[in-house]
């Protein structure tokens, strides 16, 4: 099939960007949407242009790393799939497609298709972990998870920290993002002694990466490539609330020198 | 000019090396641990356990990653499961028979106190992961699941649904970036370290380019760990991600670190097939899918065109249950490859180009429902019915071997030092697991052991038994590392030439899979390495790369290792063509047993293979570290 791409081309973070045309022929089916991409890029390379440049490595949808906004929606057009694992059957020969960049205040674009998803590793640096240095750890049997708490834990850590969902929400928020990382450790008894710190921290680094807030749209659930439910977003608000309600001071304590 | 391959193995019976070496390691007093840098390169298992690890104990760390974060590390897309000798199952599993599994699956190419110290410390690997909110698969009862893997008759392998690395990475980039918040780890992301520095002989550092600026730059430390990955790109093809490369642990060859059995490659079984010349990457299936799938093509030509389902019972070739009943569909994936390749040239594989073979779940979802199955494998199904537009739940999935996994990488000690002092080695980047050929499961354990629980203690000893002089920016050696990556660079970007990378790479591919694939003989194996120097002198000739050196180049990324690859390609040639026997994953057609089995040499290449690089233009120098086998007793390998 025969496709006209509208790619938003942009060559430095500073530079002014804008939509250019390309045209995409002899496209088979079974190409993967980034295959389309890598040949329209070929011959661009062969013509001596810069091609367009994207992130991409493990194109099996789960490193995280592609995202693209595919004719205004955040992975294109099938539910629950990756833009990698997005394959050219789901468009159709004539077809015109606009391919940009994840928006948000919170994502620069650094080149082209590129953008500076830095603050989602921050989120989790605040507080998304739990603290078990090596060496610590006691028989991994001896505190026994019922299944369903960790199928509903295993659930939440699906996510793949693409940021579809900062993409595609009108505001701009990370909440699913953070809210799949609560639930994933707040569901499990060996995430409950830091869990109201940290609600409290990952929530506050959202709002100094400039992310903006939840007003439950649901347009994050439905542009996940891994279908995370927004019911991770009303948990993340409720150990959010108990915590700062409840914020106990801490105390340090002294250990002495016996 | 031979080296000195002492692997520093502990004395003493095996059971106790490890825990004798612990004990005469020398510590690093608390206190000047943060006086000491460590740079880490690679944010995957190995790397990202080993820097989070290292900042626990207080070193000053350094890490780096060529993607935009450190949770991306190709370790993301392990999906099957991690090993471990909890024997949970009570089926009789201990870390003797972990070890001795591991030994075996390897072909008996591997080192007995590696591959000891790593079944040992399989347990505290599975135990680290439960603390730090690792969801792996339960039981109704609350207690862990496992199942079965590739090569073993126990139920050892610990999972999370078919993401099992993902969720152990996720685990490893928490610590990290818990460490990072604290201060302990400077991390660098879209960092491409393209050579390492040596000064006075010990490794001192590396030479970066920041992808974002294009700057090149050195960064110094007191010690280095490369933990960047596999080379199976090098096929093109494979089930790796496409930024996997070689650049890191081949720039540190030619800076004088030796490479061990290159040619050992891992094909995997269960891979979708090739659909087309666009083809960018292949897709995994994992093992476990062979738990519950049964494997098949059809006994007669005439019916591979045939849609599956109207091939009766009686006609269909079960040929992993036929030739290795007591394995079965669980053979190891050496074994399951080449049989499936050997199905295929017999003219009865099916889909395109009859490169394929049925990997059929009828049976089972009979036995056990559909749910069931969906609970087990769903992702897998899905992935396969995205790829595909074929229902596995209706049809049998078509599945080919793929390249998957190198078990050759830098040469290692017991302490995972390199034969460059301070150049250690973590993960799949070197050599020192897995033999001949790597058991499924077993590389997830290897990577985290090596990050958790052995560089941290091996690099403390290492500084805390070398004086080590200051080195800065200006030192010669420094300057010029940092000016050989810049010539390099600049060399690369004004050729522009008339072919793309990836027409380059996809040729040395082709070459590779034909000549240095699943079969090898001598003739191939000579020709290309015939071919892959004329490829390489095309390359520097005629390769196109738009833009400049100062941005963001993805072509600029993409062609640095593609010229590692060509002359990573031809070593790995090199070793095939002088490892005159069959073992594990390298098979040479000229030596097999009647029965069409890899038939090993142990009077004559009971070795390790450790190549040196012989300078420009010169042929690397072969060293060897014979393996000494003091507790188990060499056996032809049978699965039958
Ligand atoms: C599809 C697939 C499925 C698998 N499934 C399983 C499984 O079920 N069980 C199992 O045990 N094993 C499995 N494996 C194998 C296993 O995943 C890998 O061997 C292992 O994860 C490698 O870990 P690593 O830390 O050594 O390297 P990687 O995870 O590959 O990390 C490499 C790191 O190095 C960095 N890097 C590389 N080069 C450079 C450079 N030049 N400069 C800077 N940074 C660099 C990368 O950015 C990355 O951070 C699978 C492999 C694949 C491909
Ligand atoms: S490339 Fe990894 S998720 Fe798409």
């Amino acid at each position: 099939m025969n496709l006209t791409l509208q790619v938003w081309r942009q060559p430095g973070p500073t530079a002014e960007g804008g939509l250019k045309e390309y045209k995409a022929t002899d496209v088979s089916p079974d190409m993967s949407f980034l295959e389309m991409l890598d040949v329209v890029n070929e011959r661009l390379i062969e013509k001596g242009e810069m091609p367009i440049a994207f992130d991409h490595d493990c194109r099996e949808g789960i490193c995280g790393s592609c995202g693209m906004m595919i004719n205004g929606v955040a992975h294109g057009p099938s539910r629950g799939t990756a833009t990698c694992q997005l394959h050219m059957r789901s468009f159709r020969d004539g077809d015109t497609i606009v391919i940009e960049p994840w928006r948000a205040r919170a994502f620069p674009v650094i080149k082209d298709l590129v953008v500076n998803r830095g603050a989602l590793d921050r989120i989790i640096a605040a507080g998304g972990y739990i603290t078990a240095p090596t060496g610590s750890a006691q028989d991994a049997n001896s505190i026994p998870v019922p299944k369903q708490d960790a199928d509903a834990s295993m659930d939440a850590a699906a996510c793949i920290g693409c940021g579809a969902c900062v993409a595609a929400c009108p505001n701009g928020s990370a909440s699913l993002f953070t809210g799949a990382k609560i639930s994933h450790l707040g569901l499990l008894p060996q995430g409950q002694p830091e869990r109201y710190r940290r609600a409290l921290s990952m929530v506050a680094q959202m709002d100094i990466e400039g992310f903006g807030g939840c007003t439950l749209f649901g347009e994050c659930q439905a542009a996940c490539p891994k279908e995370i439910s927004i019911d991770v977003i009303s948990r993340m608000n409720r150990d959010f609330l108990r915590a700062a309600v409840t914020k106990p001071a801490e105390r340090s304590g002294g250990g002495g020198d016996g | 000019m031979t080296l000195q391959l002492d692997a520093r193995i502990p004395a003493g019976p095996l059971a106790g090396k490890w825990d004798r070496h612990r004990f005469e390691m020398k510590l690093v007093n608390p206190a000047n641990k943060r006086k000491y840098t460590v740079i880490v390169v690679g944010s995957g298992l190995a790397g990202g356990a080993a820097a989070a690890s290292l900042s626990e104990l207080g070193y000053n760390v350094r890490c780096y990653c060529y993607q935009d974060s450190p949770r991306r590390a190709h370790s993301i897309a392990a999906q099957g499961g991690i090993n471990a000798a909890k024997n949970y199952q009570n089926d009789g599993d201990s870390i003797q028979r972990l070890f001795y599994d591991t030994i075996k699956g390897g072909d008996f190419r591997s080192r007995e106190a590696n591959v000891y110290r790593l079944a040992q410390i399989s347990v505290n690997i599975i135990d680290q992961c439960v603390s730090q909110g690792v969801p792996f698969a339960r039981e109704y009862g609350g207690l862990l699941a496992n199942r079965s893997f590739g090569g073993a008759q126990v139920s050892r392998t610990f999972y999370a649904r078919g993401q099992t690395g993902q969720q152990l990475l996720l685990g490893a980039y928490q610590a990290l970036e818990k460490e990072i918040a604290k201060g302990g780890v400077t991390m660098f992301p879209r960092a491409e370290m393209l050579d390492l520095i040596v000064v006075n002989g010990r490794a001192r550092g590396i030479v970066v380019r920041d992808e974002l600026t294009g700057k090149i730059e050195p960064h110094l430390a007191d010690a280095v760990v490369l933990a960047t990955g596999g080379y199976g790109n090098v096929f093109y093809l494979s089930t790796n991600a496409k930024g996997c490369n070689a650049t890191a642990i081949w720039r540190a060859y030619k800076r004088g670190a030796a490479f061990a059995n290159p040619c050992y490659t891992q094909i995997h079984p269960t891979c979708i097939p090739v659909a087309g010349e666009h083809q960018s990457k292949l897709t995994l299936m994992s093992e476990s899918l062979r738990n519950d799938g049964r494997v098949w093509v059809p006994k007669r030509k005439e019916d591979v065109g045939k849609s599956p389902t109207d091939v009766p019972e009686q006609d269909r070739d079960y040929y992993l249950e036929r030739k290795y009943p007591s394995f079965g569909n669980l053979s190891p994936r050496d074994i399951a490859s080449r049989a499936a390749k050997e199905a295929c040239d017999d003219g009865r594989g099916v889909g395109p180009g009859g490169r394929g073979v049925y990997l059929d779940f009828a049976d089972a979802i009979k036995r056990l429902g559909e749910d069931k199955i969906r609970e087990r494998y769903g992702n897998l199904f899905e992935m396969y019915e995205r790829i595909t537009a074929e229902n596995p739940y209706k049809v049998p999935m078509r599945i080919y071997p793929a390249v998957h996994y190198t078990m050759g990488g830098l040469w290692v000690d017991y302490n995972l030092m390199s034969t460059i002092p301070g150049l250690h080695v973590a993960g799949e980047a070197n050599f020192s697991d897995h033999g001949a050929n790597r058991l499924g499961a077993s590389a997830l354990m290897q990577g985290l052991a090596d990050g958790y629980f052995v560089i941290p203690l091996t690099i403390g000893d290492y500084l805390a038994s070398t004086k080590l002089e200051q080195v800065g920016a200006d030192n010669a050696e420094v300057r010029a590392a940092v000016a050989e990556v810049e010539r390099r660079t600049s060399r690369l970007l004004g050729i522009k030439g008339k072919r793309t990378v990836a027409q380059f790479h996809r040729e040395l591919g082709r070459i590779m899979w034909e000549y240095c694939g699943m079969a090898r003989d001598a003739a191939g194996l000579r020709k290309a390495m015939e071919l892959i120097p004329q490829l390489r002198e095309e390359f520097w000739r005629d390769v196109m790369i738009p833009g400049s050196g100062a941005e963001l180049n993805q072509t600029l990324e993409h062609a640095g290792r593609v010229a590692d690859f060509l002359e990573l390609g031809e070593l790995m040639c090199r070793d095939a063509l002088h490892r005159e026997e069959s073992c594990g994953g390298h098979f040479r057609t000229e030596h097999q047993t009647p029965d069409g089995e890899a038939l090993r040499d142990d009077e004559h290449f009971a070795y390790v293979a450790a190549w040196e690089y012989g300078g420009e233009g010169r042929e690397p120098v072969l060293n060897k570290e014979p393996l000494v086998y003091e507790n188990i007793k060499l056996s032809q390998r049978s699965y039958k």
